[in-house]
């Protein structure tokens, strides 16, 4: 095979104050590959991209950019895209409010003279729609189209500034399994046209889907990159970590007790529709020491249910009961929720979270301030000994406990909310995908944690999209399909499979019943 | 290729330092602008802004901007702005003066009636914030304009004074020397053997006391906490700075004392001021309730799920906000020695300006108590030294408005350097 280059980047070293993000980084992208970059959490894969897409722009690192033959100096995101290059950011950078024909043209309008063309707008966009599969009035608003379809949309939006090398940047983290495949093949139709895709991702089984190279990133250094044929799942998750994974998940001997945490004919509706019921009737329960998952699709309710029990900050017309401990616990509000034993990791950390701009050690005590405080008053050293101390158990990577929560990785945030929870010091944790966006090595630790917890006679609820993950770690599995239990698995009899199966027919049956009720 | 990938061991102590450092570049930062903009002045009015009776001055001009700052801190960092404070201060004076001089009521109860208005007004403003979700900035505006209408209606007009001597004292008044007067240099006396005004050095030796003993206890507050810290292994900033810092700090004290003590000695107004600064900075830094309006103003959504009652927190901000635009209408009119229609006006922008010179961030979650005082001591000087040097009051506002776009401009630039 020729080896013809579309791109090269040649010895890049990117320098932040203390910190070197990249050293001596290396990549070559053949035309017409779809070129997956794999590496652990603040590796250096976005600051690369940033790097190439002029983000970072020439001067501020050292190192030579050959595109299309061409050495490359961009000064902006303007240069590089003039040029054919264009990124898809992991965080989508869509307008709510706007409709989805104005997202597409933002920046690049259809106009003459200041003046849009909407007649062009609506045509252009439609035809790009259509391209990358997606039935959509143009005229819809964003913010009326689910995860899936808006990543449809930034790559339509792509498409319309001529793109010539596409990266994507953790395309399919917010993405169903559906969704994910669907826009997998749209990759692969893209290839097939001769377009040339980078592609930034955890997921190692769809870069084995998709990719034709893999280039690994490790603390800032390529590691290597290897062909298709040479790729298997052991030897990707080796060179990320620098050493062998042997299990995925670490092993645990449960010893489950009686159940501590009981939900009972829970219905929610939606806050902004409220004829639309969200949860239909929920009845679960978590016993002392067990890691129970909530499996099912994107849009299941599994979140909506969780933060619904949690302190009512989900819906309205809740109604049912909460048991912990078998008495009737009042969840009604956050802080009431949070005394009656319970706490809630959200699967967005940045959102909702995280106070990004304060550091480490005001973020562990925040949910439990009066357990670092006297009438009121905070007993700054204590809390300081909270903070190393629940840094040291989480294992949080950090210069120290004043390091300012924005400047962490995705792991090490998720290892601060994590530690926030327990220093609550709750009877049951509701975990929202714990592990969303974040690498191997940090999900070890993760599990690890979860184990500990469960060790030490806490109920845990694991909520996630990752459907290995829950056979990994949990010892029994909810199946939830469009707000209602579609079924409950043992962890040792379950397999991806049956969750499937379970969730298809809990489909049709709820179709029958809607057209017998028709 | 198994090399454990081990959390980077920085030496920690070395790591807290600079971050300690970084956090109070900030503050240095204002304390070093504060002092080279009175330097400033120093000579282009040729010491005229040293003077005793101008500093005492420069503090009585401020004080009502001080206090409304320091809760105006706490509304911009929970991520809130409120318009209405100057007109809601010029409303509270014209309570207090016709409570006092048209029903003849005693000033402490009149104080505290009118106090306890403003807290009302403030919890109003707050409960619509708060509970109605409407934008503070609507809200206040809104304030705004009812309180100014509510003075014209309430005064029709007319100028309500003179207050009773008790009050005037809260803004002309100065602490009592208990222990008299030491002569350091006695005064000339003129032909007919009275002594001329300003000659010699008679110091008010009750402020003198009061003063080393502030800085003393300053001393050993700063020095007991560095050394807790220290037994917990975390140095805080470098020990020659450490030094630099409190030396300054304490000469400038210093200073200021024997400065107000050559004249009439510490105002009342500074004695009310120094409590309220400094319990705004303990609630600030050590108070749960100060941590949770920072973590609110830094993510109101995470503070929520972290089970922050934010709604409630934002009523009491605004409900303290109410409460210190009372007490500074009420200073204010005691310093003129009258209610007036117009009092009050436009003061919300002094007041605003001031806590963003001294650092905050218009998005919430970021801001200092020491900030705002030295952000509001910063405009007070520049007013003060601009009209000794009888700068027209149209250059004057040019100026102000233009140290505050490039204050904010500055702190923006060195943040995106970090």
């Amino acid at each position: 095979m020729s080896d013809d280059y579309i791109l090269e980047m040649r010895g890049i070293t990117k320098t932040f104050p203390g910190v070197k993000a990249l050293e001596n980084v290396n990549l070559q992208v053949r035309r017409g590959d779809i070129h997956a970059i794999c590496g652990e959490n603040g590796a250096g894969k976005s600051t690369l991209m940033k790097v190439l897409s002029g983000v970072y722009p020439f001067g501020t690192y050292e190192g030579e950019i050959v595109y299309e033959g061409r050495p490359m100096r961009f000064a902006g995101i303007n240069d590089s895209e003039h040029e054919g290059i264009v990124i898809i950011h992991q965080e989508l950078a869509l307008v709510p409010m706007l409709s989805i024909g104005e997202n597409m043209f933002l920046g690049n309008e259809q106009a003459s003279g200041g003046i849009i063309n909407w007649n062009q707008v609506r045509r252009r966009s439609s035809e790009l729609l259509r391209k990358v599969g997606l039935r959509e009035d143009p005229d819809t608003l964003v913010t009326n189209i689910g995860t899936g379809k808006q990543q449809l949309v930034e790559i339509a939006k792509a498409l319309a500034k001529d793109v010539k090398l596409l990266i994507l940047d953790e395309p399919t983290a917010s993405l169903s399994e559906k969704d994910s495949q669907a826009l997998l093949d749209l990759l692969l139709e893209f290839k097939a046209q001769g377009l040339t895709s980078i592609m930034i991702s955890h997921k190692l089984n769809e870069i084995k889907r998709v990719a034709d190279r893999i280039t690994i990133i490790r603390d800032g250094q390529t590691i290597e990159t290897m062909e298709k044929a040479d790729v298997t799942e052991d030897r990707i998750v080796a060179s990320m970590v620098g050493r062998t994974l042997e299990n995925r998940y670490p092993s645990r001997t449960p010893n489950i007790g009686e159940p501590i945490f009981e939900v009972r004919n829970w219905s929610v509706y939606h806050p902004v529709h409220p004829e639309r019921q969200i949860i239909k009737n929920i009845n679960l329960n978590v016993r002392k020491g067990e890691v129970v998952g909530i499996a099912g699709l994107m849009g299941a309710g599994r979140t909506e249910f969780a933060m619904s029990v949690f302190g009512r900050s989900y819906g309205t017309k809740i109604t049912g009961e909460v048991y912990l401990h078998g008495k009737q616990a009042d969840t009604s509000t956050v802080g009431r929720a949070v005394n009656a034993g319970l706490a809630y990791a959200t699967e967005d950390r940045k959102t909702y979270g995280l106070n990004l701009i304060d550091h480490i050690k005001h973020n562990v005590t925040i949910a439990n301030l009066p357990g670092v405080a006297r009438s009121g008053v905070i007993d700054d050293m204590g809390e300081l000994k909270v903070a190393n101390e629940y840094r040291r158990k989480t294992n949080i990577r950090s210069s120290s406990v004043y390091q300012i929560t924005g400047n962490l990785s995705g792991g090490n945030q998720q290892k601060v909310v994590l530690s926030k929870w327990l220093f609550s010091d709750p009877d049951v944790l509701i975990l929202d995908e714990p592990t969303r966006g974040i690498d191997v090595g940090a999900k070890y630790e993760i599990y690890t944690i979860i184990n500990k917890l469960a060790d030490e006679g806490k109920g845990i609820l694991v909520i996630s999209s990752e459907m290995p993950e829950l056979l990994g770690i949990c010892d029994r599995i909810y199946v939830l399909n469009e707000g209602r239990i579609v079924g409950e698995l043992d962890g040792r009899e379950a397999s991806q499979e049956k969750i499937m199966r379970a969730i298809v027919r809990g489909e049709t049956s709820q179709d029958m019943i809607e057209r017998a009720a028709s | 290729m198994s090399t454990e990938v081990a959390a980077p061991t920085t030496n920690a102590g070395r790591a807290s330092a600079r971050d300690a450092l970084k956090e109070n570049l900030r503050e240095y930062g204002l304390v070093i602008a504060l002092i080279a903009i009175m330097g400033f002045f120093w000579f282009t009015t040729n010491g005229v802004l040293f003077y005793s009776v101008n500093l005492t001055n420069i503090v009585l001009q401020n004080s009502y901007i001080i206090v409304m700052a320091l809760g105006m801190l706490l509304v911009i960092v929970a991520g809130h702005i409120d318009l209405s404070v100057g007109s809601v201060s010029g409303f509270i004076g014209a309570v207090g003066a016709v409570l006092m001089v048209d029903y003849g009521m005693n000033p402490l109860l009149a104080a505290a009636i009118s106090i306890a208005i403003g807290a009302v007004i403030g919890g109003a403003q707050g409960y619509f914030i708060a509970y109605m979700k409407i934008p503070s900035f609507i809200v206040t505006l809104a304030g705004l304009l009812v309180f100014k209408g509510l003075v014209l209606f309430m005064l029709g007009g007319r100028s309500v004074g003179p207050f009773p001597t008790e009050f005037q004292l809260l803004s002309s008044g100065f602490i009592p020397d208990l222990i008299g007067p030491i002569t350091l240099m006695a005064p000339s006396l003129n032909a007919a053997g009275a002594p001329i005004p300003n000659s010699g050095i008679i110091l008010h030796s009750t402020t003198l006391l009061v003063g080393l003993l502030l800085v003393g206890l300053m001393l050993f507050l700063e020095i007991r906490s560095r050394r807790e810290r220290e037994s917990h292994g975390y140095e805080g900033e470098p020990f020659v700075f450490f030094v630099l810092k409190n030396l300054v700090i304490s000469a400038i004290l210093l200073f200021l004392i024997y400065k107000f003590a050559s004249y009439r000695g510490l105002p009342n107004v500074l004695m009310v001021m120094a409590v309220l600064i400094a319990a705004f900075m303990f609630m600030t830094k050590r108070m749960t309730f100060g941590r949770r309006i920072y973590a609110m103003g830094g993510n109101e959504k995470a503070a929520k799920l972290s089970g922050i009652n934010t709604e409630r927190l934002t009523f009491f901000v605004f409900t303290i906000m109410g409460m210190l635009a009372a007490l500074a209408g009420l200073i204010y009119a005691a310093r003129l020695n009258m209610a007036t229609p117009k009092a009050g006006q436009g003061l919300e922008l002094d007041v605003i300006a001031a806590v963003f010179v001294g650092g905050a961030s218009a998005l919430g979650g970021v801001g200092q108590v020491t900030g705002a005082v030295i952000g509001a001591f910063i405009m007070g000087v520049m007013n003060n030294g601009m009209g000794i040097m009888g700068i027209n009051i149209d250059w004057q506002q040019m100026i102000k408005g233009i140290v505050l776009l490039g204050a904010v401009a500055f702190d923006l630039y060195n943040k995106k350097k970090a």
